[in-house]
């Protein structure tokens, strides 16, 4: 299925939850924050909440700034 | 030095360090040492899968520094709020450092979203530092709806530029119920203490160490501007004047 991940279209299998995503991307669930369709996932709620084709997701972290 | 204090938490330094445009971790690190600064800011940003990069939190104590994050980025009080709740989400103490810049050219802070925003973040339990062109009236009306501190530019981000807008400045600290904190654009120790001398309360630097060949030490000098402006500030400094006031007594020349 296909997801829009950061901005860009994903391709990705299909039955996935988040933190299988992250997993499988090396990403570091206490290092960024998910944001699934605008609404933020609490970190303990990453692997019960699955993907749907076409779902939004952002993965942010913190970087430098003034 | 006498204690900074925002939102009944104490600091024991005035100088607030921002973490962006370093050569490298290390040069970031020294500098957030030298300046021995207790509140570090940071920004928020999507990964890049394909250019992974190590955390940068992992480079930053939690036990020493305290996080601010800001919603550098932000077009309008929407995107701000965003963030704000995406930086406490990951963890963070719900303090935001709220910038709005709509214009990338000047990266002006956009006063009616900043206020929209600053509403909204306090009514949610944020302890909100906003960002602002040095306008009086607006720095009135954050406080009134509860922000925790006003932090007005001294010019645009990164310019080096110092304080370019004393005048506005000054009657922002006059009027202040909650301290005000410089940001943007001092360049020098100079400008720091400048700023310090005013009256300001603290100021947050960021470009002026990234860009300094040694970090560290320009971190250093920085700390003592800051400590020299606001040592004098409270000794208290002499008034300006036009005509000249001789410090020897007028008396007992030799010609006379």
């Amino acid at each position: 299925m296909n997801i829009i991940f950061n901005g860009k279209p994903r391709e990705t299998q299909a039955s996935i939850n988040i933190q299988e995503l992250l997993d499988q991307m090396q990403l570091d669930c206490m290092q960024v924050v998910v944001e699934h369709n605008k609404s933020i996932i609490p970190r303990q709620r990453l692997t019960e909440t699955a993907l749907n084709d076409g779902d939004t997701l952002e993965v942010i972290h913190f970087v430098g700034g003034g | 030095m006498d204690e900074l204090i925002i939102a009944g938490r104490s600091f024991s330094s005035r100088l607030m360090v921002g973490t962006g445009k370093f050569s490298s971790n290390e040069a970031m690190v020294a500098s957030m040492e030298g300046s021995a600064s207790e509140i570090v800011t940071v920004a928020l940003r999507r990964v890049d899968v394909d250019n992974p990069q190590d955390s940068l939190l992992q480079h930053i104590d939690p036990k020493r520094y305290l996080l601010l994050p800001n919603t550098s980025g932000a077009r309008d009080a929407e995107e701000a709020i965003r963030l704000a709740r995406i930086a406490r989400a990951a963890g963070c103490e719900p303090w935001i450092k709220l910038e709005v810049t709509p214009d990338p050219y000047y990266l002006l802070p956009d006063p009616i979203e900043t206020l929209k925003a600053a509403e909204v973040l306090v009514k949610e339990g944020f302890i909100v530092l906003p960002y602002i062109n040095a306008d009086p009236v607006l720095a009135k009306r954050l406080q009134e709806v509860g922000t925790a501190t006003v932090m007005p530019l001294g010019s645009p981000i990164g310019t080096n530029k110092g304080v370019r807008n004393r005048d506005n400045i000054a009657i922002i600290i006059e009027q202040a119920t909650v301290p005000v904190v410089v940001d943007a654009g001092l360049g020098a120790p100079s400008h720091a203490a400048e700023a310090m001398e005013m009256g300001a309360d603290a100021v947050l630097i960021n470009t002026a160490l990234a860009v300094a060949r040694n970090p560290g030490a320009m971190g250093v000098a920085f700390k003592k501007g800051v400590e020299a402006g606001r040592e004098a500030y409270l000794a208290g400094l002499g008034k300006q004047q036009d005509k000249a006031e001789a410090s020897s007594p007028l008396t007992g020349f030799l010609h006379q």
